[in-house]
């Protein structure tokens, strides 16, 4: 089954990677952004086959290492059809 | 105790590479050659100090730290912190310590998005309890490098005002007319050093194994390394 880990700074914590991408956005000329935050995408494939006990699982390995939850959140999601 | 006798490691991990100069400090001051001990370690022989020099490793994957916080010898380095064990992470080992949660916060991308290595005026903050201050003097001042992508520290509000009332802040960067402004990086409060609530734990941006002496532009590391190693010895 492969998941996949959405890791995305907290409100209120700065962004500077976010922050100059923004910058160089408005210099293109596209002028509606006003904000941008950057984030991570993990994906990872486990042998599990219940969806309930993966997502238990994985929401650990968040806690105990892929996120550090003083600055980060992180959302867990199934990927779309099974992987190889 | 002379300080020769004073059991010191220090760590090293993949991609470390301020082990040696951090080694040949400690050497200088205390006559005795630390350990070196690998990160593949489960166990930390009994010492005074271990020290978790700066560097890289594990190649800053997924956060500066992160990895290398979750490596075997860092469960003895911990242990040996819950006893009351003195630790000092310098740089990336600053970077390590908070990821293991022994230090509060984080250091995050400096604001000026640019790796920051440059001398950086330093000034001991008045209140601390800790073998890490004890022999110096409240406001003085010292000449360190940093060497950083991510040394801005960040902390919630809670967490910073409970550094400062508890005296958990070492060291704070202060304006210098010799170096210019006073934060490289956009800490919180200006701080480049903070320290465990028992004093026993110090994490710290500025590498003070790079200002041994005057040939290299300061001796102020070799102060500071120095009086941290007689209050352990005394």
């Amino acid at each position: 089954m492969q998941l996949i880990v959405n890791i995305s700074l907290k409100h209120g914590v700065l962004d500077p990677q976010g922050r100059a991408i923004g910058r160089s956005l408005t210099d293109l000329g596209f002028d509606e952004v006003s904000d941008v935050r950057v984030g991570k995408r993990i994906l990872l494939d486990i042998d599990e086959t219940d969806e309930a006990r993966a997502r238990q699982r994985v929401a650990r390995m968040c806690e105990t290492l892929l996120a550090n939850t003083v600055i980060e959140d992180y959302e867990i999601e199934i990927a779309e059809g099974e992987s190889e | 105790m002379s300080l020769s006798g004073l059991r010191v490691a220090v760590i090293v991990f993949p991609g470390s590479n301020c082990d040696r100069d951090m080694m040949v400090a400690i050497e200088q001051l205390a006559g005795r050659r630390p350990s070196l001990v690998w990160h593949k370690e489960t166990t930390l022989d009994p010492v005074d100090l271990a020290i978790i020099p700066g560097g890289f490793s594990y190649g800053d994957y997924l956060r500066c730290g992160a990895l290398a916080a979750r490596a075997p010898i860092m469960e003895a380095v911990l242990d040996h912190a819950a006893r009351g064990g003195a630790v000092m992470g310098i740089c990336n080992g600053f970077q390590i310590l908070l990821e293991t949660g022994l230090l509060p916060g984080v250091l995050v991308e400096n604001a000026g998005l640019k790796y920051v290595c440059r001398d950086t005026s330093v000034e001991v903050v008045e209140g601390t309890a800790s073998p890490f201050t004890e022999g110096l003097s409240p406001g003085q001042r010292m000449i360190i490098p940093v060497a950083h992508n991510e040394g801005n520290y960040f902390a919630s509000d809670d967490d910073l005002q409970r550094l400062e009332d508890n005296g958990q802040i070492a060291f704070r960067y202060t304006e210098s007319d010799i170096i210019g402004p006073a934060n490289p990086n956009g800490a919180a409060r200006n701080i480049a050093g903070i320290l465990s609530t028992n004093g026993r734990v110090l994490g710290m941006m500025p590498h003070p194994e790079r200002a041994m002496s005057p040939a290299l532009g300061s001796a102020d590391g070799a102060t500071m390394l120095n009086a941290t190693l007689q209050a352990l010895a005394a």
